[in-house]
């Protein structure tokens, strides 16, 4: 904030101390960062990275005296089905000596594994085993890969955007097994994602003028 | 008398080997076992009494709360994050409401910082009460637990007073909180905190000198602080391993900055350490509450804009536009700008964070929960081996563990 202040009020302005991070970072990666980012009006410094040359970025941002991001506070997954490296695995890492963060995301497309960075934090054993089960990432070294949070047995990476909120089965009472068993998923009331995105748009026909509405669908009649 | 030697002198200096068979079993703790704080299924592999491996199975209590952020709006959203760490629910929502506010680059006025903080202190107080109260129950002690509900029960009269339920608040709004606090409430906050350190000096009392709760618990799960570093741990089990790290300080959001309180920290990480941290952060705690009770002045307590916040009940019986704004933000809720950020507070169990993404509608693209408890517990084969099967239990009350936020 304070810097901010000094920023406007000198001509020079001086460089946003995230962006000579990421711009050090980068340099010293050599080629494994492949694009700094400012998130939120520079107030957080993301950076993307080759998927490949992950792990020598890793150990470089932990080691580096300069960056020394001792925490893997937090590793998880995004779904852009639309995109062709439809998952992004986002690492949020943190230094405790020099008090900043770093986002680090790098891409896949599902079948590709990352490497997993197990070896350089152990936290991030949890993180990568419940990416893995929401999402179908592999991460490649990885070596207690189980899933985490669904059921026993559970198929599927629910957060991915096509798996469907309601699941495709739930769990009931057996009266003949006597015990509680799956079953596909009966909802007593279809589905409904409501779409509030424009709601004064979404009214195409208006409460009792449904007529002009079919005749122009089908057109005047002779 | 003349002395009879029971053994012979000579059968004594014989040696006897015998090989004795310690059988490694594998045996399931939880997931229904009071000591399980929740639902925790722990498969643990003994060799006699001796935990060899620890394998926690989380997600008994998983309700897919990121999923079901995902098809809600912003303010829909909000109270999920009440039945995270359902022990200290508007500790959850403020990062939420900070990560949700700056998206939205608003800033919330100075009145509605002050009642956060102080309730984000009074949530850390009824942390910190269950979890020491209970933890003292897991290794024995059965007092303090019911002194300490005791005093949970008027924190939580607080947040009915200004929420009107005990637990699932909803008060912490993306712009401000839901209300002001009610007239007569900093009274009644300041008459509880002048009685309070009488309260805490009885529970030091019972439990820092007690003889039985030391043998449970001191040198029981040594997390020393490299690997309390390199394991992701934070708050009250980082700074008990000797680390000073507090987010409030280090990153400080909302009024923080302008409290005058100090960082407790431990010595040798184990759980004694880690139930003295505790301690003294309540009494840290009370000292904030104190503050915001002394600065706080009148004014608004949320962001004027009412694209953002609901208009005032009164204004909708005259107003058209408040009646319209009322409409569109119940029914539509707010665009938030695309973008996405990695926040955190500083939660009475260590750094909750939210990765938040918007991609410019009225919903989250993406909201991921970053709970403390979740790190913590995947720790827990590194601190229990080698220690006894009841020392287990032991760790698992110091690391505070709530399944409502591990499991999501």
């Amino acid at each position: 904030m304070a810097e901010n202040e000094i920023a406007t009020a000198e001509p020079a302005a001086p460089e946003n101390p995230l962006r000579v991070l990421g711009t050090a970072i980068a340099a010293a990666a050599g080629g494994a960062v492949t694009e700094v980012q400012l998130a939120r009006g520079g107030a957080e410094l993301v950076l993307r990275a080759q998927r490949d040359s992950l792990i020598p970025l890793m150990l470089l941002l932990r080691d580096d005296p300069r960056f020394a991001f001792e925490q893997c506070m937090e590793l998880c997954g995004v779904d852009w089905p639309e995109r062709a490296e439809r998952f992004e695995v986002v690492y949020n890492l943190l230094s405790l000596s020099h008090n900043h963060r770093v986002r680090v995301i790098v891409t896949t497309d599902g079948v590709a594994s990352v490497p997993s960075v197990v070896g350089i934090w152990p936290s991030a054993t949890w993180f990568e085993r419940e990416t893995w089960d929401m999402y179908g990432v592999v991460f490649e070294g990885q070596p207690d890969l189980r899933r985490i949070l669904t059921d026993y047995g559970f198929e599927g990476h629910p957060l991915r955007k096509d798996f469907p909120l309601t699941g495709f089965v739930e769990l009931r009472y057996d009266e003949e097994l006597k015990r509680v068993a799956y079953g596909p998923v009966k909802l007593t009331q279809e589905f409904r994602s409501f779409d509030y995105l424009s709601p004064w748009e979404a009214m195409t026909t208006l409460p009792g003028d449904e007529k002009v509405h079919l005749n122009r669908l089908e057109g005047p009649k002779e | 008398m003349n002395s009879q030697a029971i053994i012979p002198a000579g059968e004594a200096a014989e040696t006897v080997t015998r090989s004795v068979e310690v059988d490694s079993h594998t045996i399931n703790f939880g997931p229904q076992h009071p000591a399980a704080h929740g639902v925790l299924r722990l498969v643990l592999e003994m060799k006699g009494e001796v935990v060899e491996r620890a394998d926690p199975h989380v997600g008994l209590l998983h309700r897919g709360t990121e999923k079901l952020i995902e098809y809600k709006t912003y303010i829909q959203a909000l109270p999920y994050f009440d039945r995270l760490d359902y022990v200290a629910p508007m500790s959850m929502e403020h990062s939420f409401a900070i990560a949700t506010e700056r998206l939205l680059g608003i800033e919330v006025p100075e009145r509605g910082q002050y009642i956060r903080v102080l309730f984000a202190e009074l949530s850390r107080l009824l942390n910190h009460l269950l979890n020491i109260t209970t933890y003292a129950m897991d290794c024995g002690a059965i007092t303090p637990a019911l002194w300490g509900f005791e005093q949970r029960e008027t924190l939580l009269e607080f947040y009915e007073n200004v929420s009107g339920s005990h637990y699932h608040a909803n008060y912490f709004r993306p712009g401000g909180v839901a209300k002001d606090l009610p007239a007569g409430l900093e009274q009644k906050i300041a008459d509880w905190a002048a009685k309070f350190p009488a309260f805490m000096d009885d529970l030091e009392r019972l439990l820092s000198e007690n003889r039985i709760f030391k043998q449970r618990t001191v040198d029981i799960g040594v997390m020393s602080a490299e690997q309390a570093i390199e394991w992701g741990f934070s708050g009250p089990c980082l700074r008990a391993s000797g680390c000073a790290w507090d987010l409030r300080k280090a990153q400080p959001y909302d009024v923080y900055d302008r409290m005058e309180f100090d960082v407790p920290v431990g010595t040798r990480g184990d759980c004694y350490d880690r139930y003295l941290v505790r301690m003294l952060e309540m009494k840290e705690s009370l000292k904030i509450v104190k503050q915001c009770l002394a600065q706080m002045k009148p004014g608004p307590v949320k962001i004027q804009d009412n694209k953002i916040t609901p208009p005032k009940r009164g204004e909708m019986k005259r107003s058209m536009e408040a009646l319209i704004h009322h409409f569109k933000l119940y029914t539509e809720g707010y665009h938030v700008p695309e973008g996405a950020t990695y926040t955190v507070t500083e939660a009475p169990k260590g750094e909750f964070g939210v990765y938040l993404v918007a991609d410019g509608t009225n919903r989250p693209y993406r909201c991921k929960i970053r709970s403390p408890g979740y790190a913590h517990l995947q720790a827990m084969e590194v601190l229990s081996k080698g220690h006894m099967l009841a020392d287990a239990v032991a760790i698992i009350g110091s690391l505070d563990v709530v399944f409502g936020e591990i499991d999501r």
